[in-house]
């Protein structure tokens, strides 16, 4: 893969040292994506678990069997008006942001830096090992490892199922065979929920890699450049 | 672009140090214009935080989503997000496209098909004295009696209720079809709008497009028995490209009209979509 890689270095005098180097990862509008992406699966998440509140089962209503009361701390918009006043705006964001990155990603040839192929499964074992202390860390020779490759390859899937599984739920007789697809407006209630906490288990490690891999790496998300990659 | 590939600053002597221009540095948007990672250029320090700081601010716009956390403004920025989204919906809507229908055994028990209301079950309607009233643009304003509204075709659909809430059931609703009734009292259907009003002064609103839909029902029946009070006799809407709330029970008057005066509905009115097709 390719992407700009400069050395950065410091004149003094006649004397000019290399103080590190630095990668460029992500372009703008991969950082733009990314942002806004975040702040609206944020609202997303927090709104659609205040509308869960209304009927937090998966059940019949009659008789109800509530699986989870869900508190009213860990979400947004105050009741179930509120609630959908932010989902069903922040909806549009978060299909936009998600649309402008797959198409970026496909006609600008980025792509190939996060999609997981099958050039990536030989990497796949080496890299579990390291990552559960069990050998040493593979040599990185691209901004992605196959693991994270695989991550962001599974996540891109789930951003589309959450959007097909919330539309079989917003129009389940205009959209009545996607509806059907997933078994009907019941059945699309479950998935959509159940996409929401893939994609939450994925930002947890997401974030925890973020942690471990420390501020180089989370500034690139920001500047697009990563100072010091391991490449 | 030429990539510079002499190493810049590795040299022993120091000497053979080259700096890029900071056109060849400028971090290329487009990949393919990125040269191999092979090709490493230098660049002062200095220059290069310029570069990141250009870089981040770059982003800052992104900021501007957080418009949406001013008490002041956010309200506003909702219900203009909202409406974006009933406009999508009506835009989605499809007048020859029917809701599921299901077969008998699909349908939730009738004692398992929740009673809904915003105030009582039964809001005490005197069924003998009971009309609908009709009124606006139509050629026939004037009291009608059930009666007449059941002499028209009788129409039966097993369909799914959703509510707002979340949950759904399969329900079996009979009435005539409210574009039958339409027709009748001479409606003037370039109108946008039906509303009706109900006897626990609930209140409802459709556009024209689902009024005339042929699923649409003036419902005197469910599971083919006349209407219970808690489930809206003697007449209610049955909707089933709408979310439940439009499903009005103990209706009592009918206008078809061009202006709502800010009453869409009575949930519509503190919030909710006022579309909400399904």
């Amino acid at each position: 893969m390719s992407s700009t890689i400069l050395e950065i270095i410091r004149t003094k005098g006649d004397e000019t040292e290399s103080v590190g180097r630095a990668a460029y990862e992500h372009p703008l509008v991969v950082r733009w994506c990314h942002w806004i992406n975040a702040i609206s699966l944020f609202v997303l998440v927090g709104s659609g678990l205040q509308i869960f509140r209304a009927f937090p089962s998966f059940g019949a209503k009659i008789p109800q069997h509530d699986l989870l009361h869900w508190p009213k701390a860990f979400a947004i918009g105050g009741w179930l008006g509120g609630a959908l006043q932010w989902h069903l705006t922040f909806m549009w964001i978060y299909l936009a942001s998600g649309l402008v990155y797959v198409a970026y990603q496909i006609f600008s040839g980025n792509y190939r830096q996060i999609l997981f192929t099958h050039r990536d499964i030989p990497g796949i074992w080496p890299m579990v090992k390291h990552y559960f202390f069990l050998g040493k860390k593979p040599p990185a020779t691209e901004p992605y490892n196959p693991l994270q490759k695989h991550a962001y390859t599974t996540v891109i899937v789930l951003g589309v199922l959450s959007v097909l599984t919330g539309f079989a739920i917003w129009k389940p007789v205009q959209l009545s065979s996607l509806a059907w697809l997933m078994g009907g407006f019941h059945w699309a209630r479950l998935w959509h929920f159940l996409v929401m906490w893939a994609m939450l288990a994925f930002v947890f490690g997401h974030l925890v890699m973020v942690v471990l891999h420390g501020w180089n790496n989370f500034v690139s998300m920001l500047t697009g450049w990563k100072k010091d990659p391991e490449y | 672009m030429e990539p510079d590939t002499r190493k810049p600053v590795a040299s022993e002597d120091g000497s053979e140090t080259h700096v890029a221009s900071e056109a060849a540095v400028e971090p290329a948007d487009s990949p393919s214009l990125a040269p191999a990672r092979e090709a490493v250029r230098a660049l002062q320090q200095a220059k290069f935080s310029q570069i990141s700081r250009r870089e981040l601010l770059k982003v800052a716009p992104v900021l501007a989503l957080g418009i949406f956390a001013v008490p002041k403004i956010q309200q506003a920025l909702l219900t203009k997000g909202l409406r974006v989204s009933d406009w999508a919906s009506a835009r989605l809507f499809r007048r020859g496209h029917p809701a599921p229908t299901f077969a008998d055994a699909a349908l939730t028990p009738f004692e398992q098909f929740p009673i809904n209301d915003y105030d009582v079950d039964d809001p005490g309607v005197i069924f003998e004295n009971w009309t609908l009233t009709v009124s606006g643009a139509l050629q026939n304003p004037a009291e009608y009696r059930l009666e007449q509204i059941q002499a028209l075709p009788r129409f039966r659909q097993n369909t799914r209720h959703v509510c707002v809430e979340g949950w759904d059931v399969i329900g079996r609703f009979g009435g005539a079809r409210l574009s039958d009734f339409l027709n009748m009292i001479g409606a003037d259907t370039s109108a946008r709008y039906i509303t009706v009003a109900c006897a626990d002064d609930y209140y409802e609103s459709l556009d024209m497009a689902t009024a005339l839909h042929p699923q649409t029902l003036l419902c005197y029946e469910m599971y083919d028995r006349p209407l219970t009070r808690e489930h809206g006799a003697p007449l209610r809407l049955s909707v089933p490209t709408k979310i439940g709330y439009k499903q009005a029970k103990y209706l009592t008057a009918l206008t078809v009209t061009n202006v709502l005066d800010g009453k869409v509905g009575y949930w519509e009115d503190q919030g909710y979509s006022s579309f909400y097709g399904l």
